[in-house]
């Protein structure tokens, strides 16, 4: 006891109150996503049923309204050709960054925009696209493909960022072996680099793709409104914020509650993604 | 006893001609001097530094080295921490520029041709001088054979006898027999001992002609280090070695020769006896004797 006092009661209440008040913080920071969780199951699940997937929008103001089976395909397919731009383009970019250029002008350059483009607010993708693909009727007004090309910029950054990190924490041993082993530079990063940096690679692509499925604005002057399902990415064609966007502010109880359902089934749908990212990530050798 | 066998099969394949003649050249017709002959695996390649300088930016790190590299010899570079060891083994395969702004001046001669010419591909320099790392770095997303396997494939080399000769190098690293039945588990599922060996095989499956060991066992426990040793003396029969240790006990096992080094410069090289019982220079005799350093 004489070596090792024992701990004042001061130090106890400090330590208590710091605790708590750490503790607090915390609480009310979840506390808004509890609610937001909250509202959109009670007020979406009612709304969930076999032919809510199966329907599409009738566009009919009075009487049944339809489902979401072609915001939720749209979403989809959109998202989908994004991903095939801006995740090979944001690799490709990253690797430029850590196994070329990691110490050249022009790449402290690139690093600076896509940081730059990190903040750029999602609207702004989508009237340049507007202005640049749909009002200069290239390939014809309002598609699909417009909409992904807005989210695939809005992507890109996060993309390239992501794998930039991810990349940056494959050893630089590694590279060394297998230059020494009298490797060409592609070869490293085609067979020890890249495959080392797979699954964090994965997760980053997965967690951007989260982010872009859920963007309207990008959407909203690009691939535009319509209620059919369409597999054609050169037309118009639904998603599901655009849906919601559309049904939250009509003066129809069912079409709110529909925009509450399509709402659920974003959050699942990004969960989903979130949990696979998660899952990848544990596979990474890397830390 | 592994070991016995592993030596016996490392010697059985030792007079398997080279099946390549070295190429350092870039292109196809640059020049007629860089292409030699092909030649029976024992007869390994003398290298000669001449007057070698290597900076990091401004930090001169190597200060006009000259030293030749025996064939069939082990050649032990010691020296206090700091004073270039590792600098110089890696100009030797020219790895030395892979640090960005560092640069290297003087000559490297491997069998009449200077690794430092500007014609010479640099590729064909690190496939011709191997190098293994102080800690082991296998690469972790591939299995041990694939590990082993990989300078192949890295290189390019294509042909059936992959099996062969991953089969061959494990055998010629002694860790054939340890692992002949777990080809497909990961590699860096081996102990820290295995995975130099497994480093080490990796290196010899691109048949080079020099090896180069920088600290090969200071991460290694006694047994693993004795292996390495041993290894190191079987590899001599085909093989030119450098190996930097800090270990005057490992020198004066494994080295025919010991060059010694001091703040960039070599102070002294002979043979290893020599210099560790009457070298010409003072600050030899200090360092050996654990004086300084
Ligand atoms: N990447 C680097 N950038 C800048 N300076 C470096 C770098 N690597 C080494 N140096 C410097 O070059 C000199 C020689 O370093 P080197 O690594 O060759 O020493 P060493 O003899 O291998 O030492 P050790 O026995 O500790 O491994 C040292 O002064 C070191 O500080
Ligand atoms: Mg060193």
């Amino acid at each position: 006891m004489s070596v090792l006092p024992a701990v004042s009661a001061r130090r106890r209440r400090a330590d208590a109150l710091a605790r708590g008040l750490l503790a607090l913080g915390a609480a009310v920071a979840m506390l808004p996503l509890v609610l937001v969780l909250y509202y959109l199951v009670k007020k979406g699940a009612g709304a969930l049923s076999v032919s809510f997937f199966t329907s599409d929008p009738t566009g009919a103001f009075l009487g049944d309204p339809g489902g979401v089976r072609s915001a939720v395909l749209g979403t989809i397919e959109i998202v989908a050709l994004a991903t095939l731009i801006a995740v090979p383009l944001g690799v490709g970019v990253a690797l430029y960054l850590t196994e070329y250029g990691r110490a050249s002008l022009f790449g402290k350059a690139v690093r600076y925009f896509v940081d730059v483009m990190t903040g750029v607010p999602s609207i702004v993708f989508g009237l340049f696209i507007y202005i640049t693909l749909v009002l200069s009727g290239f390939g014809g007004g309002f598609a699909g493909w417009k909409g992904s090309v807005a989210l695939a910029l809005l992507m890109l950054p996060v993309v390239t960022r992501s794998a930039e990190v991810v990349l940056l924490l494959v050893p630089g041993s590694l590279r060394e072996a297998a230059l020494a082993l009298g490797a060409p530079r592609w070869r490293v990063v085609a067979r020890v680099v890249l495959p080392t940096a797979l699954p964090g690679l994965v997760t980053g692509a997965l967690l951007a793709v989260a982010r872009a499925a859920g963007e309207t604005a990008p959407l909203l002057f690009t691939s535009a409104v319509v209620s059919g399902t369409s597999y054609d990415l050169g037309q118009r064609m639904n998603s599901l914020p655009i849906q919601i966007f559309n049904d939250i502010t009509q003066p129809s109880d069912r079409l709110v509650e529909r925009a509450w359902g399509a709402a659920l089934t974003l959050v699942l749908m990004i969960l989903l993604l979130t949990v696979v990212a998660r899952l990848v990530a544990r596979r990474s050798r890397l830390t | 006893m592994t070991f016995e066998n592993a030596g016996e099969t490392a010697s059985g394949t030792a007079h398997t001609p080279c099946p390549r003649a070295p190429r350092l050249e870039r292109g196809e017709n640059e020049g007629a001097a860089a292409t030699t002959v092909p030649r029976p695996r024992t007869a390994a390649r003398r290298v000669s530094i001449r007057d070698l300088h290597a900076w990091y930016g401004d930090r001169h790190a190597v200060k006009g080295l000259t030293l030749e590299l025996e064939p069939n010899r082990a050649t032990a570079i010691i020296g206090p921490s700091g004073c270039g060891k590792s600098t110089l083994v890696r100009c030797i395969n020219r790895m030395h520029e892979e640090v960005p702004g560092a640069r290297a001046e003087g000559e490297v001669v491997l069998d009449g041709v200077n690794l430092y010419d500007e014609r010479v591909d640099v590729v064909a320099v690190r496939r011709l001088v191997g190098m293994v790392f102080q800690k082991p770095n296998p690469f972790p997303t591939m299995s041990i054979f694939d590990n082993v396997a990989a300078g192949l494939r890295l290189t390019g080399a294509k042909g059936a006898d992959l099996h062969e000769r991953v089969e061959r190098s494990l055998r010629a690293a002694g860790l054939w027999d340890e692992v002949k039945d777990r080809l497909k588990s990961p590699g860096v599922s081996l102990s820290g001992g295995q995975q130099q060996r497994l480093c080490i095989a990796r290196t010899l499956a691109v048949e080079p002609e020099v090896i180069l060991m920088d600290e090969p066992a200071s991460a290694l426990d006694p047994i693993s280090t004795l292996r390495i040793e041993e290894l190191v003396e079987e590899l001599k029969e085909r093989y030119t070695i450098v190996i930097v240790t800090h270990n005057m006990q490992q020198a004066a096992r494994v080295a025919d020769a010991t060059a010694f080094m001091l703040d960039g410069e070599l102070v002294e090289v002979g043979p290893t006896e020599k210099m560790f019982t009457n070298p010409d220079d003072e600050r030899t005799e200090q360092y050996v004797t654990g004086k300084f350093g």
